[in-house]
């Protein structure tokens, strides 16, 4: 089964192959045929998983094929049609079929042969759709035909990963990847020595894509580009390069017939496929598939085809390598990927024929017809030129080919987007697969070396789509060890007995129950808690207990709290602890008879017995010595020094603060806030202001002391706002007018936290301080700062050391901070250097946050700080919190992310916990667990309410455990593994240098997916890359953690944004960091308004030049216009014509009386409300020098800074999975 | 002739000089024989209405290490324009101004009824005087509005060109900016925190100042204004603004918990305000006035923890050496005093508490500044009230009556040599030829600081006579000294007031005679009892007794006139004849005694002792008593137990206190209410007339004397009876065998066994 999620994978290698062979291919494109030819060496190999005979080889290409399939199923089922050839050589596979089904891929099946059952438990969702990919394979896939498709991927993708692999030695210098590659070679030159000889095609192969290379690829591909942007771009692609791509795949499957070996193993792909085929639709799709898989097959080629990267890619290396790598590859995760792959192939395939010189007008000409299908090809082609290419840059007509190819290709998958959105290219794939069998027999001989094709390898969008469509109904806690639906799904949560994902999420929901196994399996087990999360209006926050004076009941060993997993015994009149297995009396107010199942009788009518999430109000043992908690307070302190002023903080604070101040957090709507307000201004000096409601005016009460900071008065500091609203509003209008003409430019930071620590604990309360501050703390006081800013230290061994505070200065205030229950939220508007890793020090540690306005200007960033601001003051918080988390035997939680502070190894300290904070804990086995029993686990989070209310929130969360390893493979939920992942790994660069970080992280991933492939996956060549259903994604997302700006910083990227961001990760909860790793990218084509428009994958093949995309990361938010959008669209956005009068300043849309405006600005205003901090609206015009930026958000393309694409990536995770294999 | 009464109180009136003796022994050895050292009271700005100042600079000798003043007793040669300094006998041309100068044409200083003489000298530009208000707020409501009245009252007691500044206090110190409009503004201390001079002005933002600080003059004003503006404004600019200010301060909001006295941080309060001014008004006229309700109980120049179980140290604990905070707590004081000294600026303590307030602490601030310290039980008393206005006062002029920044000088003629001063005042360490090893009081120098001066202001300065035996002084050689006071008058001149006396030397042997007769016993008295005084700052009681009477016994030996070993023989020269009861009363005053008194008390009592002028001084030491009767006028009756009769009416004027007592039978008519009857209209009289002739004297005094009404058995009679002589006891009631008067319970020795002890010791052949 395991496989069959590996299976979706599998389409990924049938792209991952193409990918390869275009990496390096890229060039080759232009001797596709030839690269695919390799590939259908490589393919062969993998086919042999599945088709033991012959197939051997072609299985592995058959997987691609499979992979292709899916494209396929998108592409018309005709075109695959041609390749179905492969297909009747798959009938024979029929068997395979059926394994794809459980694999969800043919070729899973074929690789794995036996796990497809497994795949399904795993993961419903997933598994179905693959499942489905299967079952339109087998037939069954009638639903699924398309999204089926993608299973099969999961296959491909190790089989083009594989290849990837043989192309990548050859290719090494190509992708970053190459070089894996090459290190491969053992098993690749395996591979490609096998195929490529029995194919002998591959010798072909070489030499075509050689001298294909050079006129295919390079001026084929950018013309191509160019010319197929402009028309086909858009929307042709889609339909009309499929069906050229296809039946050049066909075309270029003849070869592989000769190649039979190949397409044997395609064909057991491609068999599925050809069941699916039958199925009108699916057939469409296969036809796709046949052309990946000749891609594939061609891909090995490529890679192997040194020659081919020499040509295209040495130019491209460079930067190419990974662009090439990332169309491929990237592009189609699992259905595209083999979709793409078949697409390409075929592409390439006509190419090559028409090619080298014609190549590129073909495509024009061609393509857009094709297209639909073509993306593929037009990946493929892409690749080969974009290898190339790209590095040039999308600029230089050189580029223009790259990019053009690129460009197109996204646009190919953008028309697939449009035709099927991505899902299209994973149906594309499957349907593929079968043809691909056929063509992967051509593209062997091609041995065309593409890369791999970004639509063939898995792809997020389609996961989250897929998750997407599988759930409808509301998310039952009830069931253990289920796992919920993603985070980018909508869904209801009914609490049932386990604490709803809003509140906790695991990385894996069945764990392991032996230590033994959990190293082995080296998946993460860790929880990612968010204990004050706000629930949508339609679920019911949680109850509230009140047991009296009395207190929660409790173990009186482990001291757990009441929660449905404890077992009354006796009648009743004791219960068992399930966390401890200790045995305490119920308290004769609690007695309450049982029923006949033992459970009490009233257990329905206590939340504490019935629900996952409840609190209990605490008493007097519970609070701070004994004494009940005044209500907190919050400070405001300013800086008002010339910076601040200058860039009208201090006015726009102080006139913001007037209406705020009417919205401090309260519970009851109803009630005025108890919640009392102080204010301090302060430069190097501290301005502390009595706002007593006597007074006529306010006072001001200068403390110039900052070496031993203290509050000068105690009444009238911390006032009512009601009562002193006079005299504060007066304040606040005085404020700006007072420092108008300052000119003092130092300012002190540590005292003015001491101030307000000092001010809450002479009113002896807790609260949270908001610190307005501009400036790196030169001015003589405590924890003043020099500018250590060095970037020469970046990328060394001390690199380490400009995130760590530049003294203990901040530690220990911090700790007194946290005794105090003092939080900080820090403003920061820097125009230089500011030492975040620094000031943020106090704020994490206290459970606030640090917010960043980099060169603050009111005019532009007013809008986003405002927001920021009102909802940072309005939010719900609790202070003074203390969680624990108590585990059931055998495990215990070892370790925690977040903004806190712990003076002991279990009690996570929060000064301030408000409903944005997420708390990441890890566990750890210290026994066996059993897998009657489960793993439980209860969060209680004791805190104080913004009203002065002590309560404790409980959390209780049960999971199951295994016994075998591929079921927790199969229940594990890759969000929330990078969401631990990423906030280890930001937490290890504070002690190790970067690139250690790095490397562990690779070798981590790559050990778990070595274990799942060791372990779950069924036997198959170790060339091929399988992936389990539900870690799919896992590389694509540890790329993007592993390129973000902390681990892989450009050149622009300062150390402060670099500790900003490494702090504000620390506290993100899973939808964040997935959003922010994989920013949501949105096409603007046709708006309706009930549901938004399928995203398209994070590359910028994907974008059209004639359209317009909303990207979302959660920080930010871009608008991309192409150069050559339609006017229509400008119209109806900006309000102009013209592409050159669009404003790119503007930070907001134009308000348009006209529906897309309206529903665009909707969005953009959903999504701002969706995240904790506003998103600032950037309008990127394509070639802009903005545009920069954006790019970078393309997360499955190379990076500026060096981070690997997509594709490239996946090679060398690929090539690190096989080493610890071998 | 006239007598030596006549002489020295003409003197006195012209000079305001009082010298001990008023012939000088000639030698060494005679002098030290003599036992009371040459010395004088000296009141540097006595009020002298007749005495117009001259417009110009006064001419000085040109030896560099003399620069005496011409005075008339310098020899002139009109002829040659020369003029011979009768100090260093330099000869010195006159100035050209002095062209004109001739026997009848001199100038002033020459005029012998000019022996005192002021000049008003153009030296830097004006500065206006500066009054830095510091107020406790850690007061009873009732205190604190009667203080924020009687504050906002002196705002138009101030001349309007004065500077005015704020401080308050209470556990934080904030220096409140007069300046701003809208917000009000203060710059907040925290009371534990001793902070330098430098980080106060620092943070007060004051810190270009400080540069300039150092070319020591005072800055150019406008440099100083601007940035001093902020704290320190001219009283007609801000006065509205400064009495709302007033108006609005508040009790200070710390809470105090029961059993715990508030905190009060007058440490750092002071060490702000001297700080501030000496940043940026050094070397200029300034006034801090402290006012405080309590003790300072944090911080530097802690007196007491807040602990109320703890009381504040007394004599007891003292003496024990088990007052805690003392030594620390004076050092930072001091430490103050003396910065404030050196840039000129006094500093004046008006504590109000029923407790004590730490005034043993801080009483060096005032005694060394010259400033006022004036205790009370409240600021919510006239006593405070009236004193605190009176220091506002003006002369006949319509000029304050006080001066700032004086500098004393003193320069003798090489007969003699300066041992040392006592008063207000603290040395400059200006070594000279004319300063003497032998050092009394504040000795070394030749120049004082009086950082502020009034009229009444004295000095007891004390000589040394250097001549040696064997170098007699030719027949009608006179030895000469002059005091060059210079100082900034109230209304901001500049001004030197210069005052050369002489004084003929003396043969001992030959001439004891005149000498005894020459000798001033009230001037004696007090300038005795300054050095006792002095010597009880740093020495224990008894030693210090001891010394006095050792003195007092030289003394009578050496004039008395007696058979040896035979004490009914025993009989003193009329010039000395109250010296010895002078010299029994003050081992009774608390100026040595401090029996029943406490450290504050104590401090305070010895604070006024020496800077008052002799008459005053000589009332501290031995109180003034009137009788009221039926049987005449009022008239001056024996300060004895003896004097208290049940007819007699009796008003006391200790200097401090005024107690008017009502004796037995007065009272229980009073109590009977026949003064309301219209037939005993002389019995009210005679009850009216002690209240008139207090009120006079309520009137004239500073500080104003605790007013006392008390009658026979009353309470507060007692302090009658501590001060009458104790004639009468309950020893030796019988054995006198009478009716009148009142015993004292008391084992004190009275006078007239002291009298016997003196004669007995005077004539013992023993000593």
């Amino acid at each position: 089964m395991n496989v069959n999620q590996h299976t979706p994978m599998a389409s990924p290698y049938g792209q991952p192959q193409p990918g390869y062979g275009q990496p390096g291919y890229a060039p080759l494109d232009g001797g596709y045929p030839a690269p695919y030819a390799p590939y259908n060496g490589p393919a062969s190999a993998y086919q042999p998983g599945a088709p033991p005979q012959g197939y051997s080889p072609f299985t592995s290409f058959p997987s691609k094929a499979v992979a292709a399939n899916p494209a396929s199923d998108l592409s018309s089922p005709l075109d695959l049609g041609p390749a179905r050839g492969p297909p009747t050589s798959a009938p024979p596979p029929v068997s395979a079929p059926q394994q794809y089904n459980q694999y969800s891929h043919g070729l899973g099946d074929v690789q794995n042969g036996t796990s497809p059952m497994t795949q399904a438990p795993p993961r419903p969702a997933s598994s179905q759709l693959y499942n489905q990919g299967a079952a339109s394979m087998t037939g069954a896939h009638p639903s699924y035909p398309q999204h089926y498709g993608p299973p099969p991927t999961m296959q491909q993708v190790t089989n083009q990963m594989t290849r990837m692999q043989m192309s990548g030695p050859p290719t090494p210098a190509g992708p970053g990847y190459a070089p894996p590659q090459s290190s491969q070679p053992a098993v690749s030159s395996s591979y490609q020595t096998a195929p490529q000889p029995s194919y002998t095609q591959a010798p072909p192969p070489v030499s075509s894509a050689p001298t294909q290379p050079p006129p295919s690829s390079g001026p084929a591909a950018p013309q191509q580009y160019f010319a197929a942007p402009p028309p086909p771009s858009q929307q042709q692609f889609t339909s009309s390069h499929p069906p050229t791509s296809q039946p050049q795949f066909t075309s270029s499957v003849p070869p592989p017939p000769s190649q039979q070996t190949f397409p044997p193993s395609s064909f057991s792909g491609p068999v599925p496929p050809p069941s699916q085929a039958p199925a009108p639709p699916v057939s469409q799709s296969q036809q796709p598939f046949a052309a990946p898989q000749p891609p594939f097959s061609s891909a090995p080629p490529p890679v192997s085809q040194p020659g081919f990267a020499a040509g295209p890619p040495p130019p491209a290396q460079g930067s190419y390598p990974p662009q090439q790598p990332p169309p491929s590859s990237q592009p189609g995760s699992f259905p595209p990927p083999t979709s793409a792959a078949s697409g390409q192939y075929p592409t390439p395939m006509p190419h090559q024929q028409q090619p080298p010189a014609t190549q590129p007008s073909p495509y024009h000409p061609g393509p857009p017809p094709l297209r639909a299908q073509m993306p593929p090809t037009s990946n493929h082609l892409p690749p080969g030129p974009q290898g190339p290419s790209c590095p040039p840059g999308p600029p230089g007509p050189l580029q223009q080919p790259h990019s053009p190819q690129t460009g197109y290709p996204p646009q190919q998958n953008g028309a697939f987007g449009q035709v099927r959105s991505p899902q299209p290219g994973y149906a594309g794939p499957y349907p593929g697969q079968p043809n691909y069998g056929a063509p992967a027999s051509a593209p062997a001989p091609a041995p065309a070396q593409k890369r791999l094709d970004p639509d063939s390898i898995p792809s997020p969008i389609q996961v989250i789509e897929d998750d997407k469509v599988k759930t409808t109904e509301p998310f039952t806690t009830g069931v253990r060890g289920q796992a919920p639906p993603l985070v980018t799904t909508n869904f209801q949560v009914k609490d049932q007995g386990n604490a709803s994902p809003r509140y906790i999420r695991c990385t894996a929901y069945n764990m392991p129950c032996t230590s033994d196994m959990a190293k082995q399996s080296q998946v993460p087990l860790a929880a990612v808690i968010k204990p004050l999360a706000t629930l949508p209006p339609d679920e019911t926050p949680p109850y509230l207990v009140d047991h009296g004076e009395s207190g929660p009941i409790r173990c009186n060993r482990c001291k757990a709290y009441m929660c449905p997993y404890m077992q009354f015994i006796e009648g009743g009149r004791r219960f068992q602890c399930s966390f401890c297995s200790c045995v305490t009396e119920v308290p004769p107010h609690y007695f309450q008879h049982l029923d006949h199942t033992g459970k009490r009788v009233d257990s329905y009518d206590r939340p504490e017995l019935s629900l996952g999430t409840y609190e209990f109000l605490a008493t007097v043992d519970y609070c701070k010595n004994n004494k009940p908690p005044q209500p907190p307070a919050f400070i405001f302190l300013i800086d008002v020094s010339y910076n601040a002023v200058k860039s009208g903080m201090v006015n726009i604070v102080c006139h913001e603060l007037k209406s705020l101040l009417d919205h401090l957090p309260r519970e009851n709507p109803e009630m005025d806030s108890v919640v009392r307000v102080g204010f301090v201004t302060y430069n190097k000096v501290l301005h502390f202001y009595n706002v007593k409601s006597s007074l006529a005016q306010p006072q001001m009460l200068v403390v110039s002391d900052v070496s031993d900071m203290f509050v000068p008065l105690l009444d009238g500091f911390l006032v009512n706002v009601s009562e002193s609203r006079q005299v504060i509003e007066s304040l606040l209008d005085q404020i700006p007018e007072m420092f108008a003409d300052t000119r003092e430019t130092e300012t002190v930071f540590g005292p003015v936290i001491q101030a307000g620590l000092e001010a809450l604990k002479a009113a002896d309360c807790a609260g949270k301080l908001f610190v307005f501050h501009t400036s790196l703390p030169i001015a003589e006081a405590p924890g003043k700062l020099k500018n250590r800013e060095d970037k020469k230290l970046i990328g060394t061994d001390k690199e380490k050391s400009l995130f760590q505070p530049q003294s203990g200065f901040y530690n220990n205030l911090a700790k007194e901070c946290v005794a105090q229950g003092c939080c900080v939220d820090l403003f920061l508007f820097p125009n230089q250097y500011v030492d975040v890793a620094t000031l943020g020090v106090v704020p994490v540690s206290t459970g606030g946050s640090i917010y960043k306005y980099t060169y603050f200007q009111a005019q532009t960033d007013q809008e986003r700080f405002l927001n920021d601001l009102r909802r940072d003051v309005q939010k719900q918080i609790g202070f003074d919190a203390v969680m624990r988390v108590r585990t059931s035997t055998g495990i215990r939680a070892t370790d925690f992310f977040g903004s806190f502070y712990m003076s002991n190894t279990t009690d996570v300290e929060l000064a301030g916990l408000d409903c944005d904070k997420a708390i990441t804990v890890e566990f750890k086995h210290d026994d066996k667990l059993s897998e009657e029993t489960g793993a439980l686990m209860q969060c209680a989070v004791l805190y104080t309410s913004c009203s002065g209310q002590r309560r404790l929130r409980v959390h209780n969360m049960a999971v199951n455990c295994c016994s075998q390893l591929a079921d927790l493979y199969r229940n594990c939920e890759t969000d929330t593994i990078i969401n631990y992942l990423a906030k280890y790994a930001f937490r290890g660069i504070l002690n190790n240098p970067t690139k250690a970080v790095r490397d562990t992280l690779v070798n981590q991933c790559a050990q778990i997916l070595a274990c799942y492939r060791k372990n779950c996956a069924s036997p198959s060549s170790a060339g091929q890359l399988i992936l389990p259903e539900c870690m799919k994604l896992l590389p694509v997302y540890l790329n993007c953690v592993l390129k973000s700006d902390i681990l892989l910083p450009g050149a622009d990227v300062s150390l402060d944004d670099r500790a900003y961001l490494r702090q504000l990760i620390s506290c993100m909860d899973v939808a964040e960091t997935h959003v922010f790793f994989y920013p949501r990218l949105l096409p603007l084509v046709k708006l309706d308004s009930s549901s938004l428009p399928v995203a398209v994958r994070d590359s910028e093949e994907r974008l059209s030049k004639g359209g317009v995309y909303l990207m979302e990361t959660g920080l930010h938010l871009f608008l991309w216009v192409g150069a050559s959008v339609q006017q229509e669209l400008l119209l109806n956005i900006f309000g102009t014509p013209s592409f050159s009068q669009v404003d790119s300043s503007m930070t907001n849309l134009p308000v348009l009386d006209n529906p897309f405006s309206q529903r665009l600005r909707e969005i953009i205003d959903s999504f701002r409300a969706q995240r904790s901090r506003y998103m600032k609206l950037m309008v990127v015009k394509q070639e802009d020098r903005t545009e920069l930026i954006f790019r970078h958000f393309l997360v499955e393309d190379k990076s500026a800074s060096g981070g690997a694409s997509y594709v490239d990536f996946l090679c060398h995770m690929h090539k690190e999975i096989r080493q610890l294999l071998s | 002739m006239s007598t030596y009464q006549e002489f020295i109180q003409q003197n006195e009136d012209r000079d305001g000089v009082r010298f001990s003796w008023n012939l000088w022994p000639s030698s060494r050895l005679e002098a030290t024989r003599l036992v009371v050292p040459v010395s004088c009271l000296f009141t540097p700005l006595k009020e002298r209405p007749n005495l117009p100042p001259v417009q110009y600079e006064p001419v000085v000798c040109s030896r560099a290490n003399c620069k005496a003043v011409l005075n008339p007793l310098c020899q002139v040669d009109f002829r040659a324009k020369i003029w011979a300094c009768n100090f260093c006998f330099q000869r010195n041309p006159f100035p050209p101004s002095y062209a004109g100068i001739s026997e009848v044409n001199q100038p002033a200083e020459l005029m012998p009824q000019f022996s005192t003489i002021e000049y008003i000298v153009q030296r830097g530009p004006p500065t206006p005087l500066i009054f830095l208000y510091v107020v406790d707020t850690c007061l009873e409501e009732e205190d604190l509005q009667a203080l924020k009245e009687s504050l906002q009252m002196s705002l138009s007691l101030l001349p309007p060109n004065a500077l005015v500044g704020l401080i308050t206090f209470g556990r934080m110190v904030q220096v409140h900016e007069l300046s701003c409009e809208g917000i009000a503004k203060s710059y907040v201390f925290r009371g534990t925190k001793d902070l330098t001079s430098k980080q106060i002005q620092e943070m007060l933002g004051l810190t270009k100042p400080a540069a300039a600080g150092q070319q020591g003059r005072p800055l150019a004003p406008q440099d100083a204004a601007a940035a001093s503006c902020k704290f320190l404004q001219p009283v007609h600019r801000v006065d509205m603004n400064l009495t709302d200010l007033l108006g609005e301060l508040q009790k200070d909001p710390w809470p105090v918990p029961q059993g715990k006295r508030p905190l009060r941080s007058t440490g750092v309060a002071l060490s702000v305000a001297v700080g501030l001014l000496e940043g940026t008004f050094p070397n200029t006229g300034a006034r801090v006035m402290l006012f405080i309700g309590g003790p300072p109980t944090q911080g530097p120049g802690m007196v007491v923890g807040d602990e109320l179980k703890t009381p504040i140290r007394s004599w007891h604990d003292i003496q024990k050496d088990n007052a805690r905070h003392l030594k620390k707590a004076t050092k930072f004081f001091e430490g103050l005093a003396n910065r404030s000294a050196a840039n000129g600026h006094s500093v004046d303590i008006y504590a109000c508490a029923l407790d004590q307030t730490g005034l043993l602490e801080m009483k060096c601030l005032s005694n060394v500044t010259g400033g006022h310290i004036v205790m009370g039980d409240s600021f919510n008393t006239s006593l405070f009230k009236q004193t605190f206005q009176r220091v506002f006062s003006k002369d006949y002029n319509g000029d304050f009556r006080m001066a700032f920044g004086g500098v004393l000088e003193v320069k003798t003629s090489r007969e003699l040599k300066v041992c040392g001063a006592i008063g207000p005042c603290v040395s400059l360490h200006s070594k000279g030829a004319c300063v003497s090893e032998n050092e009394m009081g504040v000795g070394g120098t030749s120049q004082w600081k009086v950082c502020s001066l009034n009229p009444s202001t004295t000095l007891g300065i004390y000589f040394e006579v250097v001549n040696q035996h064997n170098a007699p002084i030719p027949q009608g050689g006179r030895g000469a000294i002059q005091f060059i006071t210079q100082y900034q008058h109230s209304n901001t001149q500049k001004r030197i007031r210069v005052t050369t006396i002489a004084r003929n030397w003396a043969d001992a042997q030959s001439q004891i005679q005149h000498i005894e007769s020459s000798f001033d016993q009230e001037a004696a008295a007090v300038l005795m009892a300054r050095l006792g005084v002095f010597r009880a700052e740093s020495e224990e009681g008894p030693d210090v007794l001891r010394w006095l009477d050792r003195q007092l016994i030289r003394l009578c030996q050496k004039f008395g006139q007696f058979n040896k070993d035979d004490p009914t023989s025993f009989k003193l020269s009329e010039s000395l004849s109250l010296y010895p009861q002078f010299m029994f009363h003050l081992r009774r005053s608390p100026f040595l005694q401090v029996f029943n008194n406490s450290p504050d008390e104590s401090s305070y009592y010895r604070h006024h002792f020496v800077r008052q002028d002799l008459t005053q001084s000589l009332i501290m030491i031995q109180p003034i008593l009137y009788a009221y009767s039926f049987h005449g006028p009022p008239e001056p009756v024996l300060l004895d137990s003896s004097s208290i009769l049940p007819d007699r009416i009796l008003l006391m004027d200790t200097f401090f206190q005024l107690v008017i007592y009502h004796g037995e039978t007065i009272a229980q008519w009073r109590k009977a209410g026949y003064q309301e009857m219209a037939e005993y209209e002389n019995f009210k009289q005679l009850l009216q007339a002690p209240l008139d002739d207090a009120q006079e004297i309520l009137q004239t005094r500073f500080p104003m004397p605790r007013y006392i009404d008390t009658e026979h058995g009353g309470s507060q009679a007692r302090f009658l009876l501590s001060k009458v002589n104790p004639s009468q006891t309950h020893n030796n009631l019988y054995a006198w065998g009478q009716e009148t008067g009142a015993p004292i319970l008391t084992d004190d020795v009275s006078l007239q066994v002291f009298m016997d002890h003196l004669k007995k010791l005077a004539v013992s052949s023993s000593t």
